[in-house]
């Protein structure tokens, strides 16, 4: 089962609930940072790293000696990043989107595929939490294709037979996906192969009105999802009235709290600084799976 | 000699220098000699998204100009046009097409060495 | 003109309605929300007059399922996995169809379509503050970093017709392409931090893309007493790379109450928080004074230093 953790607004907790619910869950599971931009997960879990690499994308690299200057690539590419100046064919490689359309449509096989940097993909654990973030490379503008790369290595993590599972005897089933703030096409990209998505909001007019626009940017995934309200008692109730009239459940509520801040400035996981707090994350864990309709979320043993 | 082009907000001398140069209106192509001119449509870049200062240059290395005059031009487009061996003159905005070549005849404009202006996408 | 953009990294650390109350504060200017993706500065500048114009950018591929042949070369092609195939039909998923038109091109029936994609709208309006720009992108849109720079130029027109001389912008989480796309070229970059590791992480990384980009910038430090320690480190940062400290605020309940009642705060309350944000923002203006102007060579990142002094 996989879960994400969405939320249109940013700063509404995502990252609290996120690893609180890594610290409660169950079984082993794996608590994947795909909020690239700003990936915020380890400074809480704080996992050991064994292991990262670097995400790269694919662009063309031109050989002037061979290119005839027939202008196809530059016809082809949308986004301007390889263009016919004259008798001199460019690239610009920050405008790149790697869709490969050059390099398959050069008729000389002038191009050949270069790479631009993404940015870094790191891997680690904590105890029985497995661990696995992107962070983008600071002046590049691209989070989609280093949030593909991230899910392609969760995607080795989670094969029995690859040598990148890390564990030895079980393989964490379940993962736990802290997803970017907004409704456009990082946060899309981080929450389209969930299982379930919970929104987490707070009831102030921002975080109403952002976490709307989340949950209309997602109903058309046909996913279960349910709300966390963060800060509940800070503002007014018209988060309860939307999600009354919308069916939306109410998974949670986190209590506005001084000390629950002050947590969480000091990079303490909440569900770890009261019992009452772990009470509220051990059920909200419950509440999950039954959204999900998992009934045996758990551990799969490896033959 | 050369021809020079020059970004123009409509097809004429008189026409006021277009200060942006990716999207330009169009560009006046001069025949520096005589003042003759051809009107080159920029409308392709104008619409364009992103990467509109890549295809003004593009539109403008087939023109056969040698000269560019503009108010300003952005990072990726520089490299463009010194790739088809545009020599560029920054900073000409506020007068109009034609003082902007009789500045140039008189060897008032200076050619820069790298662009003016940030990119707005990058 | 000076264009100022309020940015954070981090989300929730206050940015919307720090940039409310300084689009109260300020004069001869023109509001600009630059976060497309998920707006909120028109909950407390309830905007009027509106003009709404479509957005339209790139195009996307949809195949035309009765001149499809399922030969499957789109499939094998595409680099976004957006073709699908289900029982040899074959379709792209909007989402994630970048519009790079790979398959369109290489379709041997030539059975695949390319129309203009409408992303969404954005918006001309009045507000008791001042004209206002803004705008929404539909749910799952990319190209925002596109719509972003559309709404810097509107603004700028906006403050060209109307003799304004400052564009007052709200930026959006993060240092991806809506946040390059906003930042690059502006007078001055106000980074609202908070004393958490998160704020603090986030804090870091979108300083050091001003320094990638060449924009002054300046700190400030919200809820501050929430920390004091990470407060202080924050205080350090700023200090050893040279950027502005514009000041600190104390987490203040209040700020919800304004939001709630769709007011700035500075306009809801008259307090020790409002008085110290009104501060704040005489500094902001300060630093964009001549005097001021920020030293190209000296800073960190390359981020020019600029001089404010914090009583």
């Amino acid at each position: 089962m996989k879960i994400a953790i969405a939320s249109g607004k940013g700063g509404t907790g995502k990252t609290t609930v996120s690893s609180s619910l890594a610290a409660v869950w169950d079984s082993p599971v794996i608590a994947m940072d795909l909020d690239v931009e700003e990936p915020n997960l380890h400074l809480f879990l704080n996992p050991g790293f064994i292991g990262s690499r670097t995400a790269q994308m694919e662009i063309p690299e031109v050989d002037p000696s061979v290119c005839n200057l027939c202008g196809k690539c530059s016809d082809l590419c949308q986004f301007k990043a390889i263009s016919l100046m004259g008798k001199v064919l460019m690239t610009f490689p920050e405008m790149c989107h790697g869709c490969g359309g050059c390099i398959a449509i050069c008729p000389e096989k002038a191009l050949t595929p270069a790479s631009r940097e993404l940015g870094e993909i790191s891997w680690g654990h904590k105890g029985d939490t497995e661990f696995l973030m992107g962070r983008l490379r600071i002046g590049e503008a691209m989070s989609p294709p280093l949030m593909r790369q991230v899910k392609e290595r969760l995607g080795e993590m989670q094969d029995t037979s690859s040598t990148a599972a890390t564990r030895k005897d079980v393989i964490p089933k379940d993962v736990i996906i802290d997803a970017p703030p907004g409704v456009s096409c990082p946060a899309i990209n981080a929450v389209m192969d969930s299982d379930v998505i919970v929104l987490v909001t707070e009831p102030t007019p921002f975080g109403v009105y952002d976490m709307k626009l989340a949950h209309e940017a997602f109903t058309p995934m046909n996913k279960p999802m349910g709300v966390v309200v963060n800060r509940a008692g800070l503002g007014n109730s018209e988060i309860y009235e939307y999600c009354n009239a919308k069916n939306l459940d109410i998974l949670a509520e986190i209590p506005y709290e001084r000390q629950i801040a002050e947590a969480y400035a000091n990079g303490i996981i909440i569900s770890e600084s009261s019992d009452k707090m772990k009470h509220i994350f051990l059920e909200l864990a419950e509440k999950i799976k039954q959204k999900a309709g998992s009934k045996n979320a758990g551990v799969v043993p490896r033959e | 000699m050369d021809k020079i082009a020059v970004t123009c907000e409509e097809p004429s001398l008189d026409s006021q220098v277009d200060p942006r140069f990716g999207r330009a209106a169009g560009f006046l192509i001069v025949n520096p000699e005589t003042m003759e001119f051809e009107f080159i449509d920029n409308g392709s870049s104008q619409v364009m998204a992103q990467g509109a200062g890549i295809q003004a240059a593009e539109n403008l290395s087939n023109s056969g100009a040698s000269v560019l005059l503009t108010g300003y031009v952005g990072p990726k487009a520089f490299a463009g046009l010194n790739a088809a061996g545009i020599k560029i003159g920054q900073n000409l905005e506020s007068m109009t097409v034609r003082q902007a070549v009789e500045n140039f005849k008189a060897g008032e404009v200076e050619f820069a060495g790298a662009s003016n202006k940030q990119g707005h996408w990058k | 003109m000076n264009e100022i953009l309020i940015i954070s990294g981090k989300g929730g650390t206050g940015k919307t309605s720090l940039a409310a109350a300084f689009a109260h504060l300020a004069e001869n200017h023109v509001i600009c929300d630059l976060d497309v993706d998920a707006p909120d500065m028109h909950l407390i500048l309830k905007p009027e007059n509106t003009k709404s114009v479509d957005f339209i950018s790139g195009h996307e591929a949809k195949i035309m399922e009765d001149q499809c042949e399922s030969c499957g070369t789109c499939l094998e092609m595409c680099k976004y996995g957006a073709v699908k195939n289900e029982d040899d039909r074959y379709f792209i998923d909007p989402l994630k169809c970048e519009g790079c038109k790979v398959c369109v091109e290489f379709c041997p029936a030539r059975a695949i379509d390319f129309p203009d994609r409408h992303c969404g709208r954005w918006f001309s309006s009045d507000t008791r503050f001042g004209p206002m720009i803004h705008a929404q992108l539909f749910p799952g849109e990319e190209n925002s970093g596109l719509l972003v720079s559309l709404l810097r130029k509107k603004a700028k027109e906006m403050a060209r017709e109307k003799r304004l001389d400052m564009i007052l912008s709200d930026g959006t989480p993060g240092i991806g392409c809506p946040v390059i796309a906003s930042l690059s070229g502006i007078s001055l970059a106000v980074i609202v931090t908070e004393p958490t590791p998160s704020g603090r992480h986030d804090l870091e990384r979108v300083a050091e893309l001003c320094g990638h980009f060449k924009v002054p910038a300046g700190i400030i430090i919200n809820k501050c007493d929430l920390n004091e320690k990470e407060a202080a480190t924050i205080e350090a940062f700023a200090s050893e790379k040279g950027f502005a400290l514009f000041g600190k605020l104390p987490h203040d309940p209040a700020i919800t109450r304004a939001m709630i009642n769709a007011q700035a705060i500075t306009e809801y309350a008259d307090n020790a928080f409002t008085k110290q944000l009104t501060e704040i923002w005489e500094r902001i203006l300060q630093s964009l004074k001549p005097d001021n102007k920020p030293n190209k060579q000296s800073g960190f990142f390359n981020t020019p230093f600029i001089k404010t002094k914090i009583s």
